[in-house]
């Protein structure tokens, strides 16, 4: 097992290296570091000594070092827009698309763990009939019509629910970095929309997935044997498939919840949620290339953090990883 | 006093698109107190569907359409489900072709033994785990206390076999069902993993019905035979009666292709043709395109069962 996450952490560290190579290739061929230090007024001849202070002139690899150096000590530059260091920028802005996934992750978990496994046990009744249709649907609606939907009826018609802005927030840390709507009801009411509107992306796909790796596990022999020993249905369908139906389902979640991170750039630009995202579009539209890099490697390491760590996880809970691991 | 086991007029379907079709057809068999007893055939034959009918554990979609099966007396066919579950893997246990597939990857050999028991018996866990450690050691499994914390995959097939005849074992059931538990083995350890079973069912008085496709085995182990072929019992009786004077052209073709039963140096004799399958079962008698004493009446007429003076029942016209 140990071998197993030694390598497992080398890998991420590769792809973080490739990442980080994109990243600043980016940044050295259209960031302009001059302009972002002391704006457009500046004679050619001044930006020149500038550009030469701050080694722009110096060979790529030597940039490079230096950019890796720096952004291992946290340096991502500084953003043109908010005249803040961009990892400051980034990290006051990540809890707010945080707290988004993960109201949007556990909405998917309680809704399709029951609906995809009752729909694989009873794929004859009729409600699963009902599920599977409407996830046919789900999976066809792009997520701004949904998220503009949910708006239409819950907040413009029904006035039940906000429909922009994180509400009353609580500063946990009291350091302004971590604002959590978490902790009041007019933040969770605000929460409720975008999460729903997120989760809806991704809803219907783990409903099926569950649903279709549960019903090959139903068929397989280990399951005949169980029914075999008399154990009872419950124990049958809700220990011995259900582990194996997680197994799978549990690294597509884990590859899919990077990937939410990236879909929070609709939800928060539809319901103004003061998150990466929106600082994200912010940044494309100001051309804030400091910011947009900073964004892009971050977000980047979140992605490699969580695969490894759920492979680790999944290395735990399935034996048989465990044991190619240590040989 | 009532048999064991018995088996009236079996019919199972399976419930096609095309249509139902007849897997088991009017299969009798009875079974007493520690009695063993060989269901032999081709494969596709009806073997492994007839045992799972017993346990009432057809897959879909197939069903028990006639016919009924007694335990101790008590028709088990018609139980509904919550009773079936008192009896499978209790007092009839099973055993599976492949170990490599049956046991769940993701639970360690001690869960899967202990929740059979704690399915059946209100006992502690202590209490189980004691019993599975007692079995393990039954079924010769060296240092057993260390396997209850193993994986399947941890251990080899003739291991995982010997484990799941332990998880047989473990509720000390009256019958075992064992469905081609060597077939899935090197050949090595096939002869070991039937002695086991043959020597276990005999000290604890255990009815063990042993399917199998290799009449040889069966020849070694089992003190009653029932031969199938395409869904119906051709010959049944005891094995040294069968063996030593076989009546059907069929149980002859069979007897005549295990290796060693002819001269050496002579050709072993193969049954010409195949079994045909389920949907093209031809009239009369279902064996009458490969026999050599096929007759007129056998194309039109199906034979009934008849007791011959060895005291094998036999379904031929010929005899
Ligand atoms: N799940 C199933 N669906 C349809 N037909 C089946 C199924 N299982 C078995 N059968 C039919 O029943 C026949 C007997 O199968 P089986 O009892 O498994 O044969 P064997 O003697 O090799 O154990 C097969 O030839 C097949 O046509
Ligand atoms: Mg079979």
């Amino acid at each position: 097992m140990f071998a197993f996450i030694i390598r497992r952490t080398l890998q991420a560290i590769m792809v973080m290296l490739v990442i980080s190579l994109i990243g600043f290739s980016i940044k050295s061929n259209i960031g302009d570091p001059v302009r972002d230090l002391v704006g457009e007024r500046v004679t050619p001849a001044e930006r020149a000594a500038i550009a030469d202070k701050l080694g722009l002139n110096d060979p790529f690899f030597i940039q490079y070092t230096r950019f890796v150096k720096n952004v291992l000590h946290g340096d991502f530059g500084t953003s043109l827009i908010y005249r803040k260091p961009c990892l400051e920028v980034i990290l006051k802005h990540a809890p707010a698309t945080i707290e988004l996934v993960l109201g949007a992750a556990l909405i998917i978990i309680l809704i399709s763990l029951p609906l995809g496994v009752f729909s694989a046990l009873k794929p004859k009744h009729l409600f699963s009939r009902f599920i599977m249709g409407f996830s046919t649907l789900g999976v066809s609606i792009p997520v701004f019509l949904t998220a503009i939907m949910f708006i239409y009826l819950f907040a413009v018609t029904l006035g039940w629910l906000p429909s922009y802005g994180r509400g009353e927030t609580v500063d946990i840390f009291n350091n302004g970095y971590w604002n959590s709507g978490f902790l009041t009801i007019d933040g969770l009411k605000h929460l409720v929309l975008p999460c729903i509107s997120l989760a809806s992306i991704m809803l219907p796909l783990y409903i099926r997935l569950i649903r279709s790796e549960m019903m090959e596990v139903l068929e397989t022999e280990y399951i005949k044997y169980a029914w075999a020993k008399g154990l009872s249905p419950k124990r049958i369908w809700l220990v011995h498939a259900f582990k194996n139906t997680l197994l799978p389902v549990v690294t597509v979640f884990g590859l899919q919840i990077g990937i939410m991170f990236a879909f929070t750039i609709l939800t928060e630009t539809v319901f103004q949620w003061q998150g990466m995202g929106f600082m994200f579009l912010e940044a494309i539209q100001r051309a804030d290339i400091s910011l947009l890099i900073a964004y892009l490697v971050v977000v980047a390491s979140v992605f490699v953090l969580v695969n490894t760590l759920v492979d680790i996880f999944y290395g735990f809970i399935n034996p048989t990883v465990r044991i190619a691991g240590t040989k | 006093m009532s048999h064991l086991l018995e088996i009236h007029d079996l019919e199972v379907k399976f419930a096609l698109r095309t249509g139902d079709i007849i897997a088991i057809d009017g299969v009798d068999l009875t079974l007493d107190r520690g009695e063993t007893l060989g269901l032999v055939g081709e494969s596709g034959a009806g073997k492994s569907v007839t045992g799972f009918s017993i346990i009432n554990l057809i897959s879909k979609p197939g069903y028990i359409s006639k016919g009924k099966i007694l335990f101790n007396g008590d028709e088990i066919s018609s139980y509904p489900d919550k009773k079936m579950r008192e009896i499978r893997g209790n007092k009839i246990s099973m055993i599976f072709q492949d170990p490599m597939m049956t046991l769940n990857p993701v639970f360690t050999i001690g869960t899967q033994m202990i929740e059979t028991l704690l399915a059946h018996k209100n006992i502690s866990k202590k209490e189980a785990t004691k019993i599975a450690l007692e079995k393990l050691k039954k079924v010769q499994i060296p240092s057993p206390g260390t396997r209850l914390n193993q994986y399947p995959h941890e251990l080899s097939g003739g291991m995982r076999q010997r484990i799941i005849i332990a998880i047989a074992l473990i509720t000390d059931p009256q019958i075992i069902i064992a469905d081609e538990p060597t077939t899935a083995l090197d050949v090595t350890i096939q002869a070991e993993i039937m002695d086991l079973l043959q020597e276990l069912c005999e000290t604890d008085n255990m009815a063990l019905i042993l399917i199998t496709h290799d009449l040889a085995v069966v020849s070694q182990v089992t003190e009653k035979i029932a031969v199938m072929y395409a869904g119906k019992i051709i010959e049944s009786g005891l094995t040294h009666e069968v063996i030593s004077n076989p009546k059907h052209p069929y149980t002859i073709g069979l007897i005549n292709s295990i290796p060693g039963s002819t001269k050496p140096g002579e050709k072993l004799q193969q049954i010409p043709g195949m079994m045909p399958t389920l949907s093209e079962i031809p009239s009369g008698c279902a064996f009458n395109p490969r026999c050599t004493e096929k007759k007129e009446i056998c194309e039109t007429i199906i034979p009934e069962p008849k007791k011959t003076d060895s005291g094998s029942i036999v379904s031929c016209h010929m005899r």
